[in-house]
């Protein structure tokens, strides 16, 4: 039954921290995009209306051109968030936090509203079956001749191997290459970066919208593989929830790609804690109150993260600081 | 070096302006709401075929029309047709959302990100309706103390305890408020599945005794206007509204939270103890939150549920920042949003077989907002765009 | 030679405006010469960083034309001043905290191939050895001194192939040593053909290091003479535009009793690094106890410390003693507190928006500070304030638009009369004071002179934290030398050189190793 819950727990951490690395590359750049739980449902929304017509449009539809439908949909979708999140905090320097939850606001109205328009079924509840099993594929002899490795490593969807391989790139980009360093200039100190002769705009602008992309990738990884591939509009709350999460997540990890990887975990392991503590401790907990641990356990982590104060571990300087060259 | 230079002015480039009057930046302001709503008009048209024009009396209808309302065909009096309008919806909205942006506006004020207006609405109302669940017997006024008292303790509570660890060790309060919002709406789920037991909602509470409601200190007046619990909500509201222009501007509570708004260092040098001024204000803060949820609880719905902010904890914050923490213009901002948002109400109920659903509200106001804090911009800052004529002259290498 | 030196910059009637008010550049129209140093010399405010910041890229003219090498350019961005082969070091580092130094260097280029720190580290090390610089590559910033940030800069710069270095107020920071140190490094780098402009409005250095000297008075270009050509006083007369008086009156004052004893102070940072050390003095009414020190040796933790805002290890004792001859301790005290004690202390500290002032509100407000509190209703009280506002308005010819306008708007001269205008009016027996005329041009300088020195005439004890020393000779009684945190002496102004004071700036004398030095007082 470990097992299980590991099993369900890293299902649950790979788009958790998938939606985490893109907030991350966005506050690298140094913008704190509390748009992302906006960006994630409409990300989530395009990329299922997509597969959904895709699907019912064509008699025989090749898996090819559905994994290109849904992602190319969720990734454009959410990076036009980033957009506008970069349009306004960044050219017209509106603070980030405000212009963030302004886009929560829109962007889960957006979902809705889209998927009640393109789908047209109020009550929602529809399922896009063949994505879902597109999403779902697993690695042929690997996932099923090794046993309990086998079980705990390989019963996933393509989307977890791809988390980790971006968890891996970005860390090269942020350590490694010259876009990385001047990537993590623009977020420690934006006015060293200009006074360098960096494209300040331009990796702001970069970073969120490829940054939210990411998350919108999230979004629909959410919805075809941990919804099963049913889209219903009150899974947007659900949704909304995953994408607050993940901003929590971001500090949970130092800002390093590889430390959201086992972050998520924990969290995936405290979120369905309500399922099998109770029968693991043979105890009787209430399914709400334990599903308070994850936050609970975010609240423990931003405390501790605040006593200790070595500066790497910090954060980049100026985040959600907006920049204007000429400020005096 | 090859030195690739032409030497002309960039195309555009800015620079700070001069503070511009009330009146204009009033006028930018409303010029970017009426762009906004033009905007969605014209995507409304083209997307589901509502005609602009009927898209903008409806939306009227839906927020500021005095038309009775389905239900409310039976009333008689104008009393009654006036207190269950659009109208009079849009202003009963309009105050809850107010309240939570004037309790917001002193956290703001001293810089505190209390985005957990939601939690600490939440942990007012369950704690309110916990006593009006357990103890319906009370004497109603004995009860509906208890209950206020309660839900301003929890509210305070709740924004307290960020305020702490914010205050101690500087532990990040956005993310900490969040996370306070998810307990306390675990926490209302969990009393809701308890009470509920195995029905599918809770329902009105105390239907048959109206106990913990505010009408029941009026028991007996059956019919009289000021029975009407909206109108006690509402000028409870601006109330509050008031006290709160006044608390921020003349008191010395006012004072202390500016100056540690403005600079830590500062306050310190004053003499002013930041931490007690964080920890207080958070708690008023908090406490109003909580209010509000009492109000909601005893004169609304009177029932709970995890839903019952409806978002608008949030929305409070972007109405306390758009209008600098000054509660008259919250009254406006608020205002405002609620009416996109039960004009898109109507215009779903009316338009639902095109296509046209609630979330449209979501989207009309998130443009009507972008637009309007974008024109800030325009506010602060001056676009100076390059001369047509530029020197071709200019000395070649 | 001279004469053969062609303009490597001209610049063209630059204006810039700030707002609608601020006209910090007027119609400037001057030459650089190639292979030159030259030294831009004028008041605050003068506008000599504004103009010198609109060919690093900063900021955009608002009309003129700008010719490097006889071509007419457009510098919009610090990357288009970067290809032309100018760097400018701020006074402010343009420098990542968290990034070692090759990483700062090679931030930003655009070099073929990846990132290969290693050969970029060698490459600063062949710079640093042409040029005489001492620079770690793989040392992070945060771990820096001022001085090792400054040479990463100019290093930064000359990796960039810059030509034209730009430095603005470069000793502002240093010790003399270290300046000693970077005039060789600018002649230096003159031997190699680079062109180097200084901002600075410090006489001497002007004189040590510069071929050429441009003057700039409020925005406005005033001519450019040579060095060799040049005297202070000559110089002095174009920069403020009529003869000052060099002179800062020390008038006598016969009484004086014991106010403030301090001794055994210790305190450390929030990086848990002893800042102050030991440190014991007296501070008597009517007179002014000068402080001296390189910046950053304590001075700001020691008046912190009286005031009130320090942690302090234990064994501190501050005693006050009341005119009446009453005795009382400070230690452990807050602000409010002292202040209840009936213990009037008056500080003016170096940080003015971030600490002595609120930034976001206006004179009137700002007046309200420390005396908010005042009485027992719940709403402050805003007639005294509004009083004093107007009284400090007219009294020390504060420009502002209105008293209500955020003092954040107020220039920094402006900002400084608001706040020791505030501090002297409550009537202090101890007032303190930290750079109380940085940023200051000369006059408005001469008006704080006089304020403490009125003081000090009253019978308040002046604690004067400054950091020319020619002021701090003329204006104090006692000087006390701050070095690393200790107190490496304490000197009769009256007899003390400028070189006893720099030697005790930079090294603690033997004997006096545990920092009760006091003898010149007795």
């Amino acid at each position: 039954m470990i097992l299980y819950w590991i099993q369900k727990a890293i299902a649950f951490a790979a788009f958790i921290a998938l939606a985490a690395m893109g907030e991350l590359l966005t506050e690298k750049s140094g913008g704190l995009n509390l748009g992302t739980p906006g960006t994630m449902c409409v990300g989530a929304a395009a990329g299922f209306i997509a597969a959904f017509r895709y699907c019912s449009a064509v008699a025989e539809p090749s898996v090819i051109m559905v994994l290109l439908v849904t992602l190319l949909a969720a990734f454009a979708a959410s990076a036009l968030m980033g957009l506008i999140y970069s349009f306004f905090t960044v050219t017209m320097r509106v603070n980030q936090n405000v212009v963030g939850l302004v886009l929560t606001i829109f962007g889960c109205g957006l979902a809705e509203f889209l998927s009640i328009f393109f789908i047209k079924s109020e009550t929602g509840n529809v399922r896009c079956d063949f994505a879902n099993t597109v999403f779902t594929a697993r690695i042929p002899f690997l996932s099923e001749k090794l046993g309990v490795v086998s079980d705990l490593l390989f019963s996933y969807g393509f989307m977890l191997y791809f988390t980790i391989a971006l968890a891996i790139v970005l860390t090269v980009v942020f350590n490694k290459t010259r876009v990385g360093l001047n990537l993590r200039a623009v977020g420690e100190s934006p006015s060293t970066a200009d006074a360098a002769g960096i494209n300040v705009t331009l990796y702001k602008y970069v970073a969120a919208c490829v940054g939210s992309g990411i998350t919108g990738l999230a979004g629909v990884y959410c919805v075809m593989e941990f919804k099963s591939g049913a889209w219903a509009t009150a899974d947007l709350v659900t949704i909304q929830a995953f994408g607050w999460l993940s901003v929590a997540l971001v500090i949970f990890s130092f800002w390093k790609p590889l430390n959201l990887l086992w972050g998520s975990l924990i969290f995936g392991i405290f979120y369905w804690a309500y399922l099998y503590l109770p029968q693991l401790l043979n105890v009787k907990l209430s399914t709400d109150l334990t599903q308070m641990l994850p936050y609970i356990i975010t609240i423990v982590v931003l405390i501790i993260v605040s006593f200790r104060k070595k500066k790497e571990n910090l954060g980049p300087a100026s985040l959600g600081v907006t920049y204007f060259r000429e400020e005096r | 070096m090859t030195v690739r230079n032409n030497g002309r002015d960039p195309f555009v480039h800015l620079t700070k302006r001069a503070p511009v009057s009330a009146l204009a930046g009033l006028l930018i302001r409303a010029g970017a709401f009426v762009f906004a709503v033009l905007l969605c008009a014209i995507v409304v048209w083209i997307m589901i075929g509502v005609d602009p024009i009927t898209f903008l009396k409806t939306m009227f209808t839906g927020s500021f029309g005095i038309q009775k309302l389905e239900n409310a065909k039976n009333f008689t009096s104008f009393w009654r047709i006036f207190t269950s309008s659009y109208f009079w919806t849009t202003f009963k909205t309009g105050c809850k959302l107010l309240l939570l942006a004037v309790a917001l506006a002193p956290a703001f004020k001293m810089k505190f990100w209390n985005i957990g207006a939601e939690g600490q609405f939440l942990a007012g109302a369950i704690s309110a309706t916990y006593i009006m669940f357990n103890y319906p017997g009370l004497n109603p006024v004995v009860l509906l103390i208890l209950m206020l008292t309660v839900s301003l303790i929890a509210g305070a509570i709740w924004g307290i305890v960020p305020a702490l660890f914010k205050a101690k060790w500087g532990t990040n309060e956005t993310l900490f408020t969040l996370m306070m919002n998810y307990i306390a709406i675990k926490i209302v789920d969990f009393f809701f599945n308890k009470w509920r037991g195995t029905k599918s909602a809770l329902g009105i509470i105390n239907i048959d005794s109206e106990a913990g409601w505010l009408r029941s200190l009026w028991k007996g007046s059956e019919s009289a206007w000021f029975r009407n619990e909206d109108l006690i909500f509402m000028v409870t509201v601006l109330i509050i509204a008031v006290l709160m222009y006044y608390y921020l501007r003349l008191t010395k509570h006012g004072y202390e939270i500016a100056v540690v708004g403005d600079s830590q260092n500062t306050a310190r040098y004053a003499g002013i103890s930041v931490r007690k001024v964080i920890i207080r204000t958070m708690a008023l803060s908090g406490a109003l939150c909580g209010l509000c949820g009492f109000l909601c609880v005893s004169s609304q719905g009177h029932t709970v549920n995890s839903n019952l902010a409806g978002g608008y904890g949030f929305t409070a914050i972007i109405v306390a920042w758009l209008s600098r923490f000054n509660t008259f213009t919250m009254v406006g901002v608020s205002l405002l949003i609620v009416a996109l948002e039960n004009g898109s109400a109507l215009m779903s109920n009316t338009y639902s077989d095109l296509g046209f659903s609630v979330a449209f509200g979501k989207i009309i106001v998130g443009v009507m907002l972008l637009f309007v804090i974008g024109c800030e911009f325009f506010i602060n800052y001056k676009v100076v765009f390059r001369a047509r004529k530029t020197q071709k002259e200019a000395v070649e290498a | 030679m001279e004469n053969k030196r062609t303009p490597v910059i001209q610049l063209k009637g630059i204006t810039k405006r700030f707002g609608t008010k601020v006209l910090a550049n007027d119609n400037i129209t001057m030459d650089i010469l190639d292979g030159e140093v030259l030294a831009l010399l004028g008041e605050n405010g003068s506008g000599k960083t504004t103009l010198l910041n609109m060919l690093s890229g900063i900021y955009y003219p608002d009309s003129g034309e700008i010719y490097v090498k006889g071509r007419r350019v457009s510098i919009k961005s610090p990357h288009d001043a970067f290809l032309l082969g100018i760097g400018m070091i701020h006074q402010h580092f343009k420098l990542v905290n968290v990034f070692t130094a090759t990483e700062n260097i090679v931030l930003g280029l655009k070099e073929k191939g990846g990132l290969d720190l290693k050969a970029a580290a060698n490459r600063i090390r062949e710079i640093c050895d042409e040029y005489g610089f001492d620079v770690n590559p793989n040392q992070k910033v945060y771990d820096m001194t001022v001085s090792q940030k400054q040479t990463l800069e100019i290093v930064k710069a000359l990796y960039r192939g810059a030509d034209i270095l730009i430095l603005d107020e470069p000793t502002a920071v240093l010790t003399p040593q270290e300046t000693e140190k970077l005039f060789s490094v600018i002649r230096n780098m003159q031997a190699a053909g680079k062109t180097i402009i200084i901002i600075t409005h410090k006489l001497q250095e002007v004189l040590a290091i510069s071929d050429r000297v441009a003057i700039l008075r409020k925005g406005e270009y005033i001519a450019t003479v040579k060095t060799s050509e040049a005297t202070v006083s000559s110089l002095t007369e174009m920069m403020v535009g009529k003869s000052v008086g060099l002179n800062i009156e020390r008038p006598e004052v016969k009484e004086r009793s014991l106010r403030l004893k301090v001794s055994g102070l210790s305190c450390r940072n929030a990086d848990n690094i002893e800042v102050l050390k030991d440190v014991s003095f007296e501070a008597y009414s009517g007179e002014i106890l000068g402080v001296a020190g390189i910046s950053g040796c304590g001075q700001k933790e020691m008046l912190e410390a009286i005031a009130g805002l320090q942690k302090l290890e234990p064994g501190a004792e501050i005693t006050y003693t009341h005119p009446s001859g009453e005795t009382e301790t400070l230690i452990g005290k807050s602000p409010k507190q002292i202040r209840k004690m009936g213990v009037s202390l008056s500080f003016v500290p170096e940080d003015r928006l971030g600490m002595g002032l609120v930034g976001g509100m206006g004179m009137v407000d700002n007046m309200l500070l420390k005396d908010y509190n005042r009485g027992p209703s719940p709403l402050t009280d805003k007639k005294p304030s509004k009083e004093l506002a107007e009284r400090i308005h007219d009294e020390l010819g504060v420009v502002t638009p209105s008293l209500s306008t955020p003092v954040r708007m107020l220039s920094g001269g402006n900002v400084q009369k608001v706040l020791v205008g505030r501090e002297l009016a409550s009537a202090p027996t101890v007032l303190m004071t930290a750079y109380a005329v940085r940023g200051l041009d000369i006059n408005t300088s001469y008006v704080i002179y006089d304020l403490l020195n009125e003081q000090k005439q009253k019978g308040v004890a002046v604690i004067f934290v400054g950091e020319e020393l020619d002021v701090l000779l003329a204006l104090s009684d006692r000087i006390l030398v701050l070095c690393g945190g200790r107190i490496s002496g304490i000197l009769d102004a009256r007899t003390a050189t400028k070189e006893q004071v720099g030697y005790l700036m930079t090294n603690i004398p033997e004997a006096e190793e545990g920092g009760n030095a006091d003898d010149s007082q007795k």
